[in-house]
């Protein structure tokens, strides 16, 4: 496939070639709907079998993310032997909502981009569940944990995997469900409960705007499937309405790809199992906010005003990640911040429009692979340190663990972007295409082009910190938690074999997929080709600056962490570094601008509600017991009293029938 | 002697009955003032009866008495029963249904 051949076939500009779609049918869209269905049932038995299966539940979840891998891989190849124009697929399930004017089938959509997904979903997925066998061995509930990641991947592949935003939902919804699930896992200790807790609120806010977009897509469009949607927009809705659109799309997106204002949920998330937090971060969850906005690419296309908020919330979010990534000590959460940054790499790139969607999909799919890959470093460091996180705690760790050292290395070098890692293919061309004018318009080139390059070597400072801490330097390992020595050992080897497979990917992913074009030919069909114009400055300079700010970060990085001493306990720092540390004071923000006011509407609520309603309804109650007791009192219990009060009612009648007579 | 006159004695009478019924406390002399109240009904009626020149007030006097008649009898029952149960007849002591 060679992206010369392919833009002949293509017209220019044109977002979906065929947005319809080719009916699936016979060969291996037979069985391809067992790629959502083999985890999805997995994750049932292993939950409905319960104890029963603890013993052999951890391979059944293996076996199910594989076969979906399989199914996936089979697909693909499917695709990959048609031609470029008749690259859509639409796997019919049957009618699924027949309600007066909405009528929706469910199906499933095999286009390159959701196929993207899925391989990148099912592979790195499969790495972590073999991974997280021997990392969970110890815990009584790794069948239960099983359970979740397998219902963690069904539901991210079905929302890659729908035809229309509706059954997205579903997945969705199953995506924040898993994830509040393995957030929470332990959530014997509250901490961890509220953290996963924090991070299901923050995506229902997300959710919020996923169902605004639906209400307004249907009321304009008629109808919820990608094929009608997304074929030519701007013929079924004003530019405003497309632009509230997208505007709710980004919120959902910010959500659930932890964006600026809805990113305080990912440090948290940390509380979960390490891999969960390489499954979050790599392959399900985060991811699935660019997918979104990608995916519903002809949507922004036509309304540039959300496209330039898309912009700009990326290249917040990027700089955000990256100075709170700078002043984390612990190492999961200085992992989390760099992932917050570099989703907001791929927010802009999906942001610039089809000239970015590409770069955005493809530094997804590298991404995936080196923060999967140093996630589970991180998990294998833990592991050997006894559960220790703190950074200034670590030290000197390349002698012990040869093996997470260097596939660590191929992650870090690969998240740098230099030559010929993975990530310099992707990120570079992020880069490049941030510095191209939009419209004409050069400003924005020149502001976003420079907040990623910016962004580039903040990165290269805070991972090489992060590295440089962890591995190199001198030991400032603390005892154990039983008071007996530090130990660090190398990890099992179902432990360091992802690891190694996902450092190969870390290291030769970017130029493969890179060379000749191949990924961004791929993805053509859903993205459409155009012929960017070029940006503001050659791309061999933008080249030789972004390697220029990685170098510095890096030397930076190098001298203070490396060659010098760590100190064990943080020292007072800059305003900034205090800033970073409670990242930049999200958390107070928030609670001051959303939960605060909320606690106090639900206590005036409360007040309310008792003052008012329960005071009405207990008035009532109070005063017809009052006239009881009152009434009461008539009832003396004497024959004369009645008597005398029959005589009374008698000459009151009789006064009364004489007046009234006379 | 004109019909005024026995009404005057019939509200006499029924005041005397009413008196009784309303302060007395023995069960038996409330009781007699009942009977009197009744009686003096009977006596209006019957003036009225003369006094309109049907007999309609007659006749209602006779209903008068035998349902005097009845409510003596169940009347006396009742008393004769409290007081042997509670050794006493006085009517304030029959208080029991007040909670």
């Amino acid at each position: 496939m060679h992206a010369s051949a392919l833009t002949a076939t293509l017209p220019a500009l044109s977002p979906v070639v065929n947005p319809a779609g080719l009916p699936a049918s016979g060969g291996v869209w037979s069985f391809a709907w067992l790629v959502v269905a083999l985890p999805l049932t997995s994750a049932a038995l292993l939950l409905l079998l319960g104890r029963r299966s603890d013993r052999w539940g951890h391979w059944l979840g293996v076996l199910a993310s594989a076969g979906a891998f399989v199914v996936g891989l089979l697909a693909m190849l499917e695709v990959l032997g048609h031609d470029a124009s008749s690259r859509v697929w639409n796997l019919r399930l049957g009618t699924w909502i027949d309600a007066g004017a909405l009528h929706l089938d469910a199906g499933l959509r095999f286009d390159p981009l959701s196929l993207t997904f899925v391989l990148l979903v099912t592979f790195v997925g499969t790495l972590i569940h073999v991974y997280s066998v021997a990392y969970m061995e110890h815990d009584e509930n790794r069948r239960r944990f099983f359970a979740y990641l397998n219902l963690f991947v069904a539901a991210m592949l079905l929302l890659v995997l729908a035809d229309s935003y509706v059954l997205l939902f579903v997945g969705w919804e199953g995506v924040g469900l898993a994830s509040y699930l393995l957030i929470g896992f332990w959530n014997h200790h509250t901490p961890y409960a509220v953290a996963a807790k924090k991070a299901f609120v923050a995506n229902r806010v997300g959710d919020v705007g996923l169902l605004v977009a639906m209400g307004l897509i249907f009321a304009n469009f008629g109808a919820l499937d990608f094929g009608t949607v997304l074929a030519h927009p701007a013929d079924h809705a004003s530019e405003g309405t497309l632009t509230w659109i997208g505007l709710a799309l980004l919120l959902a997106a910010c959500g659930k790809s932890a964006q600026f204002p809805l990113q305080s949920w990912l440090g948290d998330a940390m509380a979960g199992p390490t891999p969960v937090s390489a499954l979050i971060h790599a392959a399900t969850m985060v991811t699935a906010g660019v997918y979104l906005i990608v995916r519903s690419g002809a949507v922004f296309e036509a309304a540039p005003t959300a496209q330039l908020v898309v912009v700009v919330i990326g290249a917040i979010t990027l700089l955000f990640g990256a100075v709170v990534g700078c002043a984390k000590d612990d190492i999961k959460k200085a992992l989390a911040a760099s992932t917050m940054s570099q989703i907001g790499y791929m927010v802009l790139a999906a942001g610039l429009g089809p000239v970015g969607y590409a770069f955005a999909i493809f530094h997804l799919v590298t991404h995936g692979f080196f923060k999967a890959g140093m996630f589970l470093g991180a998990g294998s460091v833990m592991h050997g340190m006894d559960d220790q996180v703190d950074m200034r705690r670590f030290g000197g760790l390349a002698r012990y663990m040869k093996i997470t050292w260097v596939t660590f290395m191929m992650g870090w070098l690969a998240i740098l972007g230099i030559p010929p890692f993975a990530g310099f293919f992707s990120k570079d061309k992020i880069i490049e295409a941030a510095f191209i004018p939009v419209d004409g318009a050069t400003w924005r080139a020149w502001v976003f082009g420079s907040v990623a390059l910016l962004g580039a070597g903040i990165t290269a400072f805070y991972m090489s910190r992060l590295f440089f801490m962890t591995f190199e330097g001198e030991r400032r390992w603390t005892t154990r938690k039983d008071g007996s020595e530090q130990h660090p050992h190398e990890s099992p080897a179902l432990m360091t074999w992802p690891m190694i497979i996902l450092a190969v990917g870390s290291v030769g992913l970017g130029l493969v997929l890179a060379l000749g074009n191949r990924f961004t030919g791929w993805l053509e069909p859903v993205t459409g080709h155009v012929e960017h114009e070029e940006p503001v400055l050659p791309a061999g300079v933008l080249v030789a600056l972004t390697l220029a700010a990685v170098v510095v970060g890096l030397v930076l990085a190098w001298r203070r962490y490396a060659t010098s001493t760590v100190p064990v306990v943080p020292p007072l720092g800059t305003a900034l570094t205090r800033a970073a540390r409670v990242d930049l004071y999200q958390d107070a923000v928030n609670d001051a601008v959303l939960v605060e006011p909320g606690q106090h509407l639900t206590r005036s609520l409360v007040y309310a509600d008792h003052a008012v309603v329960d005071g009405g309804v207990k008035g009532l109650t109070h005063a017809t017991v009052g006239l009881g007791a009152l009434l009461r009192r008539l009832q003396t219990g004497y024959v004369r009293t009645y008597a005398a009060t029959m005589l009374g009612g008698l000459v009151v009648l009789l006064v009364v029938v004489l007046a009234v007579q006379s | 002697m004109t019909l005024t006159h026995y009404l005057v004695l019939s509200g006499i009478l029924f005041s005397v009955g009413a008196s009784a019924v309303l302060l007395r406390r023995n069960a038996i002399i409330a009781f007699m003032g009942v009977e009197l109240m009744l009686n003096a009904t009977n006596l209006a009626l019957v003036t009225f009866s003369r006094l309109h020149g049907d007999l309609t007030g007659q006749v209602l006097a006779f209903f008068v008495m035998v349902v005097a008649a009845a409510e003596v009898v169940v009347g006396l029952a009742i008393i004769v029963a409290i007081f042997r149960t509670r050794r006493s007849a006085s009517i304030d002591d029959v208080n029991l249904l007040k909670s």
